[in-house]
C-alpha cells in the first residue's frame, strides 16, 4: 500500500459551484493527503482517464447540475471498463434524498452532503481506503 | 458634525457609565464573548454613542435620491413603488417554465427571473454531448428563438420586467429577447427588465465561462452600447457580487470586488469612446442579502455611498442618475441547510428584510427547499408570501432608511466603506480587476475566506441551527421536493431537430460567416447581425461555435 492516499477531486458537470470541491480539496492536502484537482467542467471521461494516471485511491466527484443520475453511473461504468474499479468514488452536492441509496446502487461508496464538517470528509475517505485490501 | 462642547459632555457621560454600571454589572455577569465581531471581521462594540460618527458630516448620510444616495437611490422609495418581487424559475422547456411564471405572476409576482440549463449558460446547444443529463435541470432549456417564444408565451413584455441570469452568453439571450419583443410589435423603449452579462464575476465565482476574458469584454461592451442606445429603459448589465459572497466571500469583499469588476467595465467602455454619462444610468447591481442583519443593511448603503463616489470622482460622471446604484438581492441560498429544511423560512425571512432595510429595488427570496434541489411551487409560494407580509403587515416601507441614523449603522456603514477603498487600492496596484483575475489574487482570497467559514463552523465558532447546534437525528427532508421530468429533454431535443430542418439553414450559414468576420474587427458591434442570426433560428450553440473559432476558449488554471 501506498504512504498517502491519492485523492482526485473532480467536477463534473457543467455547474461552477467549486466552493466545497476546492475546501475539501485542501482539508484532504492538510490532513496529509495527496489531493488532484481536475478543475470545473469535466466529463465522465476526462475525470477516469485522470483517475488512471493518477493511481488515486479515491475519485470525490462534486456535482451541483442536477445531472448527477447521468454523470455518477457514467464515471463508474469508465472506471470499469479501465479496469479501475477498485477506485473508491464518493459523491459530494446537492441531490434529493431518494437519489442518495440510487447512486450507492449504482456503485458510488460514499455520499457526502452539504454542512458535512471537513474533518468528517477527512474520515470517510481513510475508512474506505483502510476498508480495502492491500494492492 | 457635532460640536465639540456636546461631543465632550457624550464621552464624559459614556466614560462615566463604564465606570458605574458597566463596571458593576459585568462584575457580577461578565459577558458571553469579550470580543465580537461582524461576519466579514469588523470588530464591533457593545453599544455605540454620537461619538463613533462625530467625524461624519450630515452630508456623507444625506437624503434619499441624492448624492452620494446613501440613504436610497429615490426620494421616495417604497412609499413611492415597492421593491420588485422576482422570483426566479427555470426548468424543463420554454412552456415548462412559461407555466411557473404565470403561477407566479397569478400569486402576485410583480417581476419575473428566468434561470437558464447549464448548457445555455455555457453557450451548448441541447444536443451537444456536453449537455447530456443537464438539459432543462437547473434552468430552463434555450436553443433557439422558438424557445424563447414558448417562454414568454402570454406575458405582456411591455408591462412587466424580465430578468435574465445569463452571463457568457448573454448577448445571444438578450438578442431573441429583443426579437420576439419585436415579432410582438412592442416598442424597444417600454422594454424594461435586466440581462446580468457581467463576465468578470464568472471568472471569479460563478464559474460559467466561453471566451477569455478579453473578447468576453468585448461582448459586454457590445451590448452595452446596443442597449444604451436602443432601449433606454432596460439594464445591459447586472455587475453582481451575489456569487461572489457565495463563493465564500465575506460581504466586504463582495462589495469590493464587485466594485473593482464595476470600475473595469466602465473603463473599458469609456475607453471605446462611450461618454460615462451615455451609459452608466443603466448600470445596476446585484447583492445577496447574508445573516449578518446590521452588516447586511450598512453594505447595502455603503455600496451606493462608494459608487455614487466612484462614478463621480474617479469617472467624472455629471448625470445624478450615472452616480445613483440601484440593485436587485437575492437571499443567501448557500445559507440553506438540509437539516430541519422548515428553518431555511425564517432564515430567508431575516436576510430579505435586511435587503429591504438596506433599499433593495427588487428583491428573490430562496425557496426552503434549495439544499435539496431547484425549488418547488409551494417552496416559491412561501417565499414570495415573505416578501408580501414584509411589503404589507410590518409597515416597514412607510419610512425611507429607518435605520438611518443608527450610531451603529452609520459607524458600520463608514467602516464599510474604508475597507472597500483600501481593497480596491490594493487591486489598482495590481493593476485592476482583470489583471487580478489574470493573476489569480481574486480567486485565491475568494477561497481562502471559504475555508476559514469551513473552519469556523466546524470548530462551533460560526454556529448554524440544526447542523452544529440543536442538532436533530437525521431524517428525512419531510417538505414536497420539485421533480424534474424526464422527459424534458427529449422535447427539447426534438424543437431544436424541427428547427434545423425548417430554417433557411444558407441564410443562417451566411450569417454566421459574417459574424466570424465582424468578430476579428473589434470595432464592430456584434448585436444586429446577431439579433438577424436568431431571427434566423440559428442556435445559441451555432453562433457560440462561429465565434470560438475567432476568440478562443478560456481555461482557468484551478487555485485550491
Amino acid at each position: 500500500m501506498k504512504d498517502r492516499i491519492r485523492v482526485l477531486i473532480a467536477k463534473v458537470g457543467l455547474d461552477g459551484h467549486d466552493r466545497g470541491a476546492k475546501v475539501v480539496a485542501r482539508t484532504l492536502r492538510d490532513a496529509g493527503m495527496e489531493v488532484i484537482y481536475t478543475g470545473l467542467h469535466r466529463t465522465p471521461e476526462e475525470v477516469v482517464s485522470a483517475a488512471v494516471q493518477e493511481d488515486v485511491d479515491v475519485v470525490g466527484i462534486s456535482c451541483l447540475s442536477g445531472a448527477h443520475m447521468t454523470l455518477m453511473p457514467r464515471v463508474i461504468q469508465l472506471l470499469k471498463e479501465a479496469k479501475a474499479d477498485d477506485v473508491f468514488v464518493v459523491a459530494g452536492g446537492v441531490f434529493p434524498d431518494e437519489d442518495i441509496p440510487a447512486m450507492k446502487s449504482m456503485g458510488v461508496a460514499e455520499v457526502v452532503l452539504q454542512d458535512t464538517p471537513p474533518a468528517m470528509v477527512v474520515e470517510v475517505i481513510r475508512n474506505l481506503v483502510s476498508s480495502r485490501q492491500p494492492r | 458634525m457635532l460640536n465639540p462642547e456636546i461631543l465632550e459632555r457624550i464621552a464624559a457621560m459614556r466614560r462615566e457609565w463604564e465606570e458605574r454600571e458597566l463596571r458593576d454589572f459585568t462584575a457580577r455577569q461578565p459577558e458571553s464573548r469579550a470580543e465580537c465581531m461582524t461576519a466579514s471581521g469588523i470588530p464591533t462594540k457593545r453599544v455605540y454613542t454620537p461619538e463613533d460618527i462625530a467625524g461624519t458630516p450630515f452630508d456623507e448620510i444625506g437624503l434619499p435620491g441624492r448624492y452620494p444616495f446613501t440613504r436610497g437611490p429615490y426620494p421616495t422609495m417604497y412609499r413611492g413603488r415597492l421593491w420588485t418581487m422576482r422570483q426566479i424559475a427555470g426548468f424543463g422547456t420554454g412552456e415548462d417554465t412559461n407555466l411557473r411564471f404565470k403561477y407566479l405572476i397569478e400569486q402576485g409576482q410583480t417581476g419575473l427571473s428566468v434561470d437558464f440549463d447549464m448548457p445555455t449558460l455555457m453557450g451548448l446547444d441541447s444536443d451537444d454531448p456536453r449537455s447530456l443529463g443537464e438539459v432543462g435541470r437547473e434552468g430552463v432549456a434555450i436553443d433557439t428563438i422558438d424557445d424563447m417564444e414558448a417562454l414568454f408565451d402570454g406575458v405582456d413584455l411591455e408591462s412587466i420586467s424580465v430578468s435574465m441570469t445569463i452571463n457568457p452568453s448573454a448577448w445571444i439571450l438578450c438578442a431573441m429577447y429583443i426579437a420576439v419583443a419585436e415579432r410582438r410589435g412592442c416598442d424597444p423603449a417600454k422594454l424594461s427588465g435586466t440581462v446580468q452579462t457581467d463576465i468578470l464575476k464568472e471568472y471569479i465565482a460563478q464559474k460559467e465561462w466561453i471566451f477569455p476574458i478579453r473578447p468576453s469584454m468585448r461582448l459586454v461592451r457590445d451590448l452595452l452600447v446596443y442597449c444604451a442606445e436602443r432601449l433606454p429603459r432596460y439594464n445591459p448589465i447586472n455587475i453582481s457580487g451575489y456569487h461572489i459572497n457565495e463563493a465564500g466571500a465575506t460581504s466586504v469583499q463582495e462589495l469590493a470586488f464587485t466594485m473593482a469588476n464595476a470600475i473595469a467595465i466602465v473603463e473599458d467602455v469609456t475607453r471605446a469612446g462611450v461618454p460615462v454619462d451615455d451609459f452608466a444610468p443603466r448600470l445596476a447591481f446585484y447583492f445577496v442579502a447574508q445573516s449578518d442583519f446590521f452588516e447586511e443593511v450598512a453594505k447595502f448603503r455603503a455600496a451606493r455611498r462608494i459608487y455614487a463616489k466612484l462614478m463621480k470622482e474617479r469617472f467624472g460622471a455629471t448625470r445624478s442618475e450615472s452616480m445613483r446604484l440601484r440593485f436587485h438581492c437575492q437571499t443567501a441560498a448557500a445559507t440553506l441547510t438540509r437539516a430541519q429544511p422548515l428553518n431555511n423560512i425564517v432564515r430567508t425571512a431575516l436576510q430579505a428584510l435586511s435587503a429591504v432595510l438596506g433599499g433593495a429595488q427588487s428583491l428573490h427570496t430562496n425557496g426552503m427547499d434549495e439544499a435539496y434541489t431547484i425549488p418547488s411551487e409551494q417552496a416559491m409560494k412561501v417565499a414570495l408570501r415573505t416578501q408580501q407580509i414584509i411589503a404589507d403587515e410590518t409597515r416597514i416601507p412607510n419610512v425611507v432608511d429607518p435605520l438611518g441614523g443608527s450610531y451603529y449603522v452609520e459607524a458600520l456603514t463608514n467602516q464599510i466603506e474604508t475597507a472597500v477603498f483600501d481593497i480596491l487600492k490594493k487591486i489598482d496596484d495590481l493593476g485592476g480587476a482583470i489583471r487580478a483575475i489574470e493573476t489569480g489574487y481574486l480567486q485565491r482570497a475568494i477561497a481562502e475566506s471559504a475555508y476559514d467559514y469551513e473552519a469556523r463552523k466546524q470548530s462551533g465558532e460560526e454556529v448554524v441551527v440544526g447542523v452544529n447546534k440543536y442538532v436533530d437525528p437525521p431524517e428525512r427532508a419531510g417538505i414536497e421536493i420539485h421533480r424534474a421530468d424526464p422527459e424534458a429533454e427529449a422535447r427539447q431535443l426534438n424543437r431544436l431537430r424541427t428547427v434545423r430542418v425548417a430554417r433557411d439553414n444558407a441564410r443562417v450559414d451566411r450569417l454566421l460567416e459574417q459574424l466570424a468576420v465582424e468578430a476579428v474587427d473589434s470595432s464592430k458591434n456584434l448585436m444586429p447581425t446577431t439579433i438577424e442570426l436568431v431571427k434566423a433560428r440559428a442556435s445559441l450553440g451555432e453562433i457560440v461555435r462561429s465565434l470560438k473559432a475567432v476568440f478562443g476558449q478560456y481555461v482557468e488554471t484551478p487555485v485550491f
